[in-house]
């Protein structure tokens, strides 16, 4: 099965700075920012974006994480998943833009699970969504406001996602399908 | 995790892994909904052989916070008075579409039998089996410790050199055998202490240490955490000691005992307590005491294991 690179560590250092970028011009500033990471690589990411906001803005956004699995609607298709914390920056999110983070885009569903899981937390102003990887198929009517790359595969394709800190590589590689 | 019947089942890891995500489960107390939908369209049967309001109270309010449906099944004024078998009962519950039961039952091994007899697809809980086990106190008196020792810090850590004291009725008492088991896989020391009557044969087999004598006990464990259990008036069938004043003074937990405790031992009991016979009010109300931290918690913890049980499909 032949696996190849799309995104090497420096594109994913640049599709982050310009998501950066991007929340603080659609927000104008970075007041009322809140980034809330999906685990696992989410919240890698949300950290990212997180000290990408404070380096260009020169204000510190709070940085958060939103587990999702307990809001899935395929838990009984799978083994038992274990959570992972929720944990809510000081401040909460009510009235507040919160951006979620996620590493790969593609049923929708997670994104659907985390933004039941952020409606138990408080009730933000706006949510906008932030991928580093949109690879389509949705099954639900959700989009991403911000994408660091738009990579059309097709289903019998796997995207991995590695990031320093979780993995031992930083890499976006693609693997398999029947090209 | 199919079911949960025993803590002698539980390996470490797992038993971490239930406790961390009983840590998950209690954060979801502290938000503005708390509520998850997750085991909708999951019906919970709690099935009551014997008395009890917190277990069965604890188990209600864990499956609702998961958006379970519950059914309460309690043996008195139901057809177990009038002599059905509990794998007729079983059946009935099943038949209704209970996906989850949750037993208690005055014989010991009723939920293994439950579990494993093919009778119900069902996965099964132990809510406490006559004087064998209660897995999901052990579960929340560990939980409880590791909270207090830990703090913020206490995900994914075990028990490793945590001094436990369980001191009394050990032969009646399934939650003595369920916190020996759990606490040991967890790396923590075990002491009984109890008068002889009270302790079952083969204690050794358990792998801790024994005393007759609280006061020699505490003085030479010098515990991190004091566990008394319940004189079980239910149970006293026979002379076990001579009664309850000399009881109360030789292995109580009295202020004085209290006061000589290491400053950071905790106090527990699974509740009901009997005050003044093996737990004096000073003790009790103490801050020390994590009774009421006890009952938070159990809600927590039978959530997580609810989920374990319940919330993955066929597959697993």
């Amino acid at each position: 099965m032949s696996t190849r690179t799309v995104l090497s560590q420096a594109d994913i250092h640049r599709a982050l700075t310009r998501i950066a970028h991007e929340i603080l011009e659609g927000n104008r500033g970075a007041d009322d920012l809140v980034v809330m990471g999906i685990p696992t690589r989410g919240v890698l990411l949300a950290d990212r974006i997180g000290d990408a906001l404070r380096a260009i803005s020169g204000q510190a956004v709070p940085v958060g994480a939103v587990d999702a699995t307990l809001f899935r609607d395929d838990l009984r298709r799978q083994p038992t998943r274990a959570p992972r914390p929720t944990t809510v920056p000081d401040g909460g999110i009510d009235g507040k833009t919160v951006v979620l983070v996620d590493d790969v885009l593609y049923s929708g569903r997670t994104i659907r699970a985390a933004l039941d899981a952020l409606s138990a937390i408080g009730r933000p102003r706006v949510v906008r969504l932030a991928v580093l990887v949109d690879r389509g198929h949705r099954e639900l009517p959700i989009r991403a406001d911000y994408v660091g790359k738009n990579l059309p595969t097709s289903t019998s394709e796997r995207i991995f996602v590695r990031l320093d800190g979780i993995d031992d590589a930083e890499e976006v590689a693609i693997e398999g399908g029947d090209r | 995790m199919k079911h949960l019947l025993s803590t002698a089942d539980l390996g470490l890891d797992e038993a971490i892994r239930i406790l961390d995500i009983a840590e998950d489960m209690a954060d979801v107390s502290t938000r503005e909904v708390r509520k998850l939908p997750t085991l909708r369209g999951i019906t919970v049967v709690n099935l009551f052989f014997e008395d009890s309001t917190r277990t069965r109270i604890s188990f209600e309010a864990a499956a609702k916070r998961l958006s379970a449906d519950v059914i309460n099944f309690s043996a008195k004024g139901s057809s177990v008075s009038k002599g059905e078998s509990l794998k007729d009962t079983a059946q009935t519950l099943a038949a209704m579409g209970a996906d989850g039961i949750v037993i208690r039952h005055p014989a010991s091994g009723a939920p293994r039998v439950l579990a494993h007899s093919g009778w119900v697809e069902a996965g099964v809980v132990n809510a406490g089996d006559g004087t064998h086990e209660h897995p999901t106190q052990a579960l929340l008196d560990a939980f409880t410790m590791r909270r207090r020792f830990h703090g913020a810090a206490a995900r994914g850590r075990d028990l490793a050199g945590t001094r436990v004291l369980i001191v009394g009725d050990v032969l009646h008492s399934r939650v003595a055998r369920s916190n020996a088991w759990l606490l040991k896989t967890l790396g923590a020391e075990v002491t009984f202490v109890a008068p002889p009557t009270l302790l079952p044969n083969g204690v050794a087999a358990f792998g801790v240490d024994v005393y007759y004598d609280l006061d020699e006990a505490l003085a030479r464990v010098q515990p991190d955490v004091v566990m008394m259990l319940r004189i079980q008036q239910e149970r006293m069938n026979a002379a076990f000691f001579p009664n309850g004043r000399e009881y109360a003074r030789s292995w109580g937990l009295s202020a004085t005992r209290l006061h000589g405790l290491p400053e950071r031992t905790l106090v527990m009991h699974p509740g009901p307590m009997n005050r003044g016979l093996e737990i004096s009010d000073e003790a009790a109300d103490s801050p020390r005491s994590t009774v009421l931290e006890q009952v938070t918690n159990g809600v927590s913890v039978r959530m997580a294991v609810l989920y374990l049980t319940l919330a993955a499909g066929e597959t697993n």
